[in-house]
């Protein structure tokens, strides 16, 4: 009764928008859901299939696999870049000169398109001429990441810790300059040793931000597409096919409209899920 | 607890700069006796922060030296020098207990463990923060908070000299007279050496045995709050102390008496005369003026009552200045005539304090 | 020009930030609304600008209902405690930000900006940035901008709190005569006082959301209707004891009976003494003060006064005294009342007017 709309014209500013939306997000997605309960062989004849492909996504073998696969690739990346990522903050000069040309280096990485940095990491990996194959083979260890599914698996962690832990570093730096100087001086007087200070200062003070920065690390890299895909194209065999990788081959390779759509769909549910469970415990640690 | 005392420290933070100017703390000569209770008082930018960070070690002066009990500890890191700081907002780990907070300087330390848990229960009861000891420190309000500050410092045996940096800063008003009572207990409980970082003459007066008041990187006058509020050295002391503070009237000498607005002062003394190109000013506070029939006769501009006492603004040929009357005493409305306290009225030169002559 | 609110209040999950509050403002001079933090001041104040909705009730400005108008529609200027100003905008452009909106001539602008610079005292910093300047200059600048708007109701939330005393002390002097000029009504909120009694005017007190009492400010301050109001208006604390009236005079709390010819127009029965810290004093005024024994917790010297810290057998007073006595801890005094100067206030904390 209170509430009203004063300002009628801000509605015409959001409309482009809401357009805009509505042909790239909205149109698309009901499209996939009415893809994902019909069967078509072709010439635009559709049938009502229901939640048939539904279930055989969900009990399909490859589904699982690539499933796992995932799952396995998201944690090894979340264990390894968040405290990397920390651990650089941390030695990172606060101020000064070497302040902001760290802050550039860092940056480099995340400006890079992402196709480019797989193309850069096949190259860089091969195991001929890439710099970094022809190195690793010459120490003697057996690397080829085209043929062996554990090279395969190292070089694209190897790629996206080296491409995505700027992320956090920069989350993590901005998160540790806000600490004010007096935490340090009062550790300093009660002489608290470097790790005491990070367990009971840093690390409780730089808690939210780091919340961001796990999730954002958690809904990428679980959508990862481009870059393994440029680096491996899935393979060798498909021990490199993440979800997406896979759900693209048997949207578009095997022209599978009906499973691939019911999958795309169940890939999003998963998604929003699992960013609602983070969310809840983020809020919900807020409010304690 | 410890004779802390500063000889000849200058601190500039561009220290290659030779300018005067530059100098965050131009001179600093200051002794601060065991077990005593003192105060830098100063606006801002004064450099009563500078000053604090020196001796607890936080900063290394540009010159000078800093003495804990005859020994040189200016180039010493804060805790090599057994110190303890509050500062202006409470610095509490948050993720711990309050008695894990007291306890962790103790732990650090190597203490025993059961020597550990008495200290924290003594400290925790002076403070009134035993009904606390097992809740979490960030569920704390501002003031208990601060609380635990002070108490990690008081959990120590060792502490030199305890700093406060504006403490009081973001503590409720009316919490405010209950926290500096309490510090002041503690100080006569305790004994150590503490000093009290502010910028409110009232904090740093009834918290202290002796005030430094500071005025752009020096120490102006060092006394006692009586000494401070009779006989202020520089008519800085006299402004800066006293709500409103002292009365500056532009004034001339005459015989070595000073005679304002044509009317001649009376004076406990007379003072000797002074070369006239100096800037002679009369200094009395509004708290000595009274109200005499006998006096010479002032406009009233505003009268501003505060209850307890009264301001009134008054004005004679020009001048302005404040008199203090007590509650309770009649204003005439008509022709105010008023006269100054000889005892409490004083001459500055330049801005320093005159000496009268001895009597013969 | 006179702002009134009827039953205003607000609510937020439950709580009640502010208590139905209906009142009218006296245009022209200043409004003082002086509560502890957190009592709802900061939240009155954006119920006024508009920059919140209030649950129910109105706000009318001159036989205008205002209650759902935006912000930008109201004639508002709001300074608060944090120096609020545009960082990247020079002062002159900051003092001039409000007439710029509304699209006046620029010779106009700089005549007025002028002005206003020179009544503030920062005329000579009109080229530099906000983070260039001192703490001091920064709320100037920001009051400027209010005064340039010129607005019909000017909010001042703390302004001063942040600054250093003597600076307060200067910025509070000249504050009533800069906005006296305008006209405009002023709201004033503050933590202390001596505040409030310094800027004169009309103040209202502020507990817990609910105003409890509003008026001259002298009035406020001598003759609170509340228990509540009384201990607002009070710094150093106001100091109370419970006592019960019989037919021949009071029991102070802890059994002593004191005889006296004193409020013999009220009923027997239990009530509150509320007395100030100034009004306890160490010497005898007349035979008729009340004796009351204590033990002196701490006292705190400041040049010319003394604030001693007793503790009696309920309660811990402050005594407020001229002259500077050094009391040991623990020493055992005598201090002395006129019961002129106490107030009586009833069980629920209503005052009773006894004679």
């Amino acid at each position: 009764m209170i509430e009203r709309i004063h300002n009628q014209k801000a509605w015409i500013m959001v409309l482009p928008v809401i357009l805009l939306v509505a042909f790239n997000a909205v149109i698309p997605i009901m499209t996939v859901v009415n893809y994902s309960v019909q069967e078509t062989f072709g010439n635009n004849v559709f049938f009502w299939e229901g939640l048939k492909w539904y279930e055989q996504v969900l009990h399909s073998e490859r589904f699982h696999a690539s499933m796992t696969r995932q799952i396995i690739f998201t944690s090894i990346i979340l264990l390894i870049e968040i405290p990397l990522g920390i651990a650089i903050a941390l030695t990172m000069p606060r101020k000064g000169l070497g302040a902001t040309l760290c802050l550039v280096l860092m940056s480099l990485p995340l400006l890079i398109p992402w196709n480019v940095v797989g193309a850069m990491w096949n190259i860089f990996a091969l195991p001929e001429i890439g710099f970094l194959g022809h190195f690793v083979n010459s120490m003697g260890i057996d690397y080829n990441f085209t043929q062996q599914p554990i090279s395969a698996w190292v070089t694209i962690i190897a790629m996206d810790v080296w491409h995505w832990t700027s992320l956090v570093v920069l989350l993590s730096y901005a998160g540790l300059s806000a600490i004010p100087e007096a935490f340090y001086h009062a550790a300093q007087i009660d002489t608290a040793t470097k790790w005491q200070i990070f367990r009971y200062i840093q690390l409780p003070k730089i808690k939210h931000v780091l919340t961001i920065a796990i999730l954002l690390r958690f809904m990428d890299s679980f959508m990862i597409y481009t870059e393994p895909f440029v680096l491996t194209g899935g393979g060798p065999g498909n021990s490199t096919t993440f979800l997406s990788t896979d759900l693209v081959k048997i949207a578009l390779g095997q022209f599978d409209l009906g499973p691939a759509a019911a999958m795309s769909l169940i890939y999003f549910l998963i998604v929003l899920l699992l960013c609602w469970v983070f969310y809840t415990l983020m809020m919900r640690n807020e409010a304690r | 607890m410890a004779k802390v005392r500063l000889q000849q420290v200058r601190h500039s933070y561009n220290p290659d700069v030779g300018d005067k100017t530059e100098y965050a703390l131009q001179h600093i000569d200051l002794t601060w006796d065991n077990g005593g209770a003192y105060a830098l008082l100063g606006p801002s930018g004064c450099g009563k922060t500078t000053l604090l960070n020196i001796v607890s070690g936080l900063i290394h002066p540009t010159e000078g030296k800093v003495f804990f009990d005859n020994q040189d500890v200016t180039l010493n890191s804060p805790d090599q020098r057994n110190i303890a700081q509050i500062f202006q907002f409470p610095v509490v780990y948050d993720t711990m207990t309050v008695r894990d907070n007291l306890a962790f300087p103790l732990r650090n330390r190597k203490m025993e463990p059961f020597e550990i848990e008495e200290r924290v229960k003594t400290v925790a009861e002076m403070l009134n923060l035993s009904a606390l000891l097992d809740k979490r420190a960030s569920g704390l309000t501002a003031d208990g908070k601060q609380k635990i500050s002070l108490g990690r410092g008081l959990v120590r045996s060792d502490v030199n000299i305890m700093m406060f940096d504006e403490p009081l800063t973001v503590i409720d008003p009316h919490l405010k007279w209950q926290l500096r009572s309490e510090l002041k207990q503690l100080h006569r409980r305790v004994g150590f050496t503490m000093v009290y970082v502010t910028h409110d003459q009232t904090e740093a007066l009834t918290f202290a045995d002796k005030v430094a008041v500071m005025f752009e990187g020096e120490v102006v006058q060092f006394g006692t709050p009586e000494e401070l509020f009779l006989r202020p050295n520089h008519t800085f002391v006299g402004h800066f102390i006293g709500s409103p503070g002292m009365n500056l009237l532009p004034c001339e000498l005459d015989g070595g008496f000073p005679v304002f607005a044509g009317n001649r002062i009376k004076l406990a003394a007379p003072i000797t005369q002074i070369n006239s190109t100096k800037k002679i000013e009369l200094g009395v506070r509004p708290e000595f003026i009274k109200i005499d029939e006998n006096g010479f006769s002032i406009k009233v501009n505003r009268i501003d009552d505060v209850g307890r006492y009264r301001i009134v603004k008054a004005e004679c040929l020009g001048q302005n200045f404040n008199v203090y009357v007590p509650e309770g005493l009649e204003i005439p409305t008509e022709n105010l005539r008023v006269s100054f306290d000889p005892q409490h009225t004083h001459v500055y030169c330049d801005g320093w304090l005159q000496n009268k002559k001895e009597p013969s | 020009m006179a702002f009134e609110f009827r039953d205003l209040c607000k609510k937020e999950y439950d709580v009640t930030l502010i208590a139905p509050i209906s009142m009218k403002l006296k245009p022209g001079i200043f409004n003082t609304i002086l509560g502890a933090t957190l009592s709802g001041k900061t939240t009155l104040l954006r119920l006024m600008a508009g920059l919140e909705r209030p649950t129910s009730g109105e706000i009318w400005h001159k036989e205008t209902n205002v209650t759902n108008l935006p912000v930008q529609k109201r004639n508002v200027a709001m300074v608060y405690q944090q120096f609020i100003n545009y960082p990247s905008m020079s002062v002159f452009e900051n003092i001039a930000s409000p007439l710029r909106v509304k699209k006046i001539p620029e010779n106009e602008v700089k005549s007025r900006v002028n002005k206003v610079a020179e009544l503030l005292k920062i005329s000579p910093l009109l080229e530099r940035r906000p983070t260039e300047l001192s703490g001091g200059q920064q709320q100037r600048t920001a009051l400027a901008r209010a005064l340039t708007k010129e607005a019909e109701l000017v909010l001042l939330d703390e302004p001063l709190a942040n600054l250093d005393y003597k600076l307060r002390e200067e910025l509070r002097e000249e504050l009533p005569r800069l906005f006296e000029e305008s006209g405009a009504t002023v709201v004033y909120t503050t933590t202390e006082p001596s505040e409030a009694l310094l800027i004169g005017g009309f103040s209202a007190t502020l507990h817990e959301g609910k105003i409890t009492q509003y008026g001259q400010t002298q009035s406020v301050y001598k003759d609170p209707i509340s228990l509540t109001a009384a201990k607002i208006f009070s710094d150093p604390p106001l100091n109370t004891v419970k006592i019960e009236k019989n037919g021949e005079g009071i029991f102070l709390n802890g059994g002593e009976h004191w005889k006296t010819k004193k409020f013999s127009n009220i009923p027997n029965g239990n009530y509150t003494l509320g007395f100030r810290a100034h009004h306890l004093k160490l010497d005898p005024s007349s035979a008729d003060d009340l004796k009351l024994p204590g033990e002196v917790l701490v006292t705190e010297l400041s040049g010319s006064e003394s604030f001693v810290h007793v503790k009696t057998n309920e309660k811990i007073w402050v005594v407020h005294t001229h002259g500077i006595y050094n009391f040991k801890q623990g020493e055992q005094i005598k201090m002395y009342l006129s019961l002129h100067n106490c107030y009586v206030f009833d069980t629920d904390g209503s005052r009773v007017y006894a004679e």
